[in-house]
């Protein structure tokens, strides 16, 4: 059998030597397999052992399926599919999913444009748009070219909408698998610093990605990082078979994959019950007394366990509920949790704290009644191998990941488990996903009449400007301090900072909304500029929802801004990019708008100058409206 | 090149496992046509078991190289001596 450790999926437990010979006797309960074949799932496996799941399933006939959660995918990739199929239809058992797979293999990023007839016959829930860096357009000829980078990005951005507006229009949730940049540098450190580098380029990509409509994102390339890009590459067998990646890593790949697949479906768990002894400190509260306990900094144990605690309260955070589950005294162990000095989780902290001498497997029952939740949304961390086997066979639907012997590990099995990853955070997600559907729509149009102004003036769009006034306080500082790519210099400000921006005498704020045929994209630009003196004005914070971006929005709000500034007999605007890490999009806002360079620095900020006289606003493709 | 039963064996194994026939054996002139299931995906998945079973890796021209398991047992023995 394979390495366990070339694996991974440390939290998994070993798959036993007679696994085939398991599996023959599962499949022969007929239609009643679905839940022996999960339990099967639950082990390390091999690709091997996968697809030898996946075949079982389908052996096994539909009703095999009636106590998993069904869903039907494509899988859109330049590489070949079949061994991620079958991998990801046994992986999908171990997160209840009962997967059907239509395999889209040799798709170049413009062939996956177009609906490839098998996809577009099909009826699908999900596509997963899976491109390596080998479908991307070719990288630009100068790597030190800022120009050619942002259009690189640009026009691959674009391959990346249309395929998942043409997918979202069929109706489908779509994946986008984030890009695995390739391991080759050609000149090592410089790569980072060369805006055109493919180690930048798909980077800012994948950055990108996450403004695509409505998509949800597989991070593919934070996984490569994780095992290491060495591990992940396999150019052997990309050459001889379009394999994406090392096949020794498609179980990882695979459950990553369908742990994701689960998320969509709201199968992620919400609960961590956490032992006490030796798992959240070491010793046993019950043998060594509260003051016995190993735990704290200036001592390598007691800090790992510290982590181990940070770790539950991160994820506490972001929304898990925790509990506790030991046996132990229940006084000692609540007095020991409640007032060691060194402890960060506090009884606050826990939803349902149990400690008594009961089987675990009861106490979990009653920590889910108690906290309203199926066992399938609890995972217990518990150092002790007899305990978490106890717990998996008794209860095969809670999650026990296997634990190395040493703390120190505890924090990365679990998380790297992905218990609890979910496809999107908030309420305010999904109601920006509709908004998004609007946009698929436009874009259909975009294809219909080719040429841009054409298109925009066939939207009716409407750009409506104002100053800043309360109403929109709120949404003006959301964008000032979440805007990170279409904006200028990144200065951040405080709600009260943008009302005193309503009524200063110094400073001018405008927002500026739009609105078309297709619907209301809301508040998507902010500029503030600074009477400086002089007939001048500075441009202190110009930035734009990169929702609009195309739609010669900048031109609009640069008219807005002259005439208010030639209205008080201004001479001039000067505005500054101020570079960072994300806002390359931007570097030649200014030069696009007409500014001429009125000098750079060395850490690649540069200055710009608009002479008010003589200048006139273009004849722009839509309505700005001014209300008073 | 000699052939250990050993090698021999423990290939067999990586062969059952992958085509889960426990009855299936092994001969040199064994080939992808006389095997059920053994087509360009499963192959990709052999090739890689193999390399783990014996600690070993294939090159592009050695894949490209294999006819029959005669040919895959010799190159394993040429890589396990070297």
């Amino acid at each position: 059998m394979v390495e366990d450790r070339a694996l991974g999926l440390a939290w998994l437990a070993r798959a036993p030597d007679d696994f085939r010979a398991r599996l023959r006797q599962a499949a022969a309960a007929g239609e009643g397999c679905g839940p022996a074949l999960r339990r099967l799932a639950q082990y390390r496996l091999d690709a091997l052992q996968l697809g030898h799941l996946a075949a079982a399933l389908r052996a096994a006939g539909p009703d095999a399926r009636k106590d998993l959660t069904p869903l039907r995918l494509a899988l859109l990739s330049d590489a070949t599919t079949g061994h991620v199929a079958q991998a990801l239809i046994g992986s999908g058992l171990r997160h209840g999913l009962a997967l059907e797979v239509t395999e889209a293999p040799y798709a170049t990023a413009a062939q996956a444009l177009a609906q490839d007839s098998a996809l577009s016959a099909a009826e699908l829930d999900v596509v997963v748009v899976a491109l390596g860096a080998r479908a991307l357009p070719p990288w630009p000829e100068d790597p030190t070219d800022t120009a050619q980078a942002a259009d690189w990005l640009q026009r691959t951005l674009a391959h990346f909408r249309q395929i998942v507006t043409a997918q979202q229009r069929a109706g489908r949730q779509v994946l986008v698998q984030t890009v695995v940049r390739p391991p080759e540098r050609l000149q090592g450190s410089l790569e980072r610093r060369l805006p055109g580098s493919p180690l930048r380029l798909t980077a800012a990509l994948n950055d990108a990605l996450e403004t695509l409509p409505g998509a949800i994102l597989f991070d593919a390339a934070a996984l490569a990082e994780t095992v290491g890009l060495e591990a992940w590459h396999e150019p052997v067998g990309w050459y001889t078979a379009k394999v994406p990646f090392a096949p020794a890593l498609l179980p990882r790949y695979a459950d990553a994959l369908a742990r994701t697949l689960a998320g969509i479906r709201g199968l992620a768990r919400k609960c961590l019950v956490l032992d006490l002894d030796n798992t959240l400190w070491g010793g046993c509260v019950g043998d060594d007394g509260r003051d016995g306990l190993v735990l704290g900094q200036g001592d390598p144990l007691g800090e790992a366990f510290l982590e181990v605690q940070r770790t539950a309260l991160a994820l506490r955070r972001r929304g898990v509920l925790l509990a506790v589950c030991s046996k132990n005294d229940p006084e000692l162990a609540r007095e020991a949790f409640a007032t060691h000095p060194e402890m960060l989780l506090r009884p606050e902290h826990i939803s349902a704290f149990v400690a008594n001498w009961d089987p675990k497997p009861d106490n979990l029952r009653s920590i889910a009644a108690e906290l309203s939740i199926g066992l399938d949304s609890l995972v217990l961390l518990d150092d002790n191998p007899a305990e978490r086997g106890l717990v998996r066979s008794a209860l095969p639907d809670v999650a026990v990941p296997e634990l190395g012997a040493d703390p120190a590990g505890f924090p990365l099995q679990l998380l790297e488990a992905g218990y609890f990853d979910v496809p999107t955070l908030s309420l305010e997600d999904r109601v920006r996903a509709e908004q998004y559907a609007n946009e698929a729509q436009r874009r259909d149009r975009q294809q219909e009449l080719g040429e841009l102004d054409a298109y925009l003036r066939s939207l009716r769009m409407v750009l409506t400007v104002r100053l800043f006034t309360a109403v929109d306080r709120g949404r003006i500082a959301q964008l000032i301090n979440k805007s990170n790519q279409f904006n200028l210099t990144t200065r951040r400000r405080t709600e009260a900072e943008v009302q005193r921006i309503e009524t200063s005498g110094e400073l001018v704020g405008l927002s500026f909304r739009l609105a078309d045929d297709f619907g209301d994209s809301g508040l998507i630009g902010v500029v503030i500029c600074r009477r400086a003196g002089g007939g001048l004005w500075e441009i202190d914070t110009w930035l734009m929802s990169c929702r609009v971006l195309g739609r010669r929005v900048e031109e609009g709000m640069l008219a807005e801004l002259a005439r208010l500034a030639l209205a008080e007999r201004a001479v001039a605007l000067a505005g500054s990019y101020l570079p960072t890490p994300r806002n390359g999009l931007v570097r030649d806002h200014y030069a696009r708008l007409g500014f001429s360079c009125a000098g750079d620095r060395t850490d690649g900020a540069t200055h710009w100058r608009l002479d008010l006289a003589g200048w006139s606003a273009p004849d722009l493709p839509y309505v700005i409206e001014r209300p008073a | 090149m000699p052939v250990s039963p050993e090698t021999l064996q423990a290939l067999e194994t990586v062969f059952r496992d992958c085509f889960d026939n426990d009855a299936l054996v092994l001969t040199p002139d064994l080939t992808a046509a006389d095997v059920p299931g053994w087509d360009s995906l499963r192959h990709v998945l052999l090739m890689v078991a193999v390399e783990q079973r014996f600690g070993i890796r294939f090159g592009t021209q050695e894949l490209a190289g294999l006819k029959n398991v005669g040919d895959l047992l010799g190159l394993i023995a040429t890589k396990q001596k070297g």
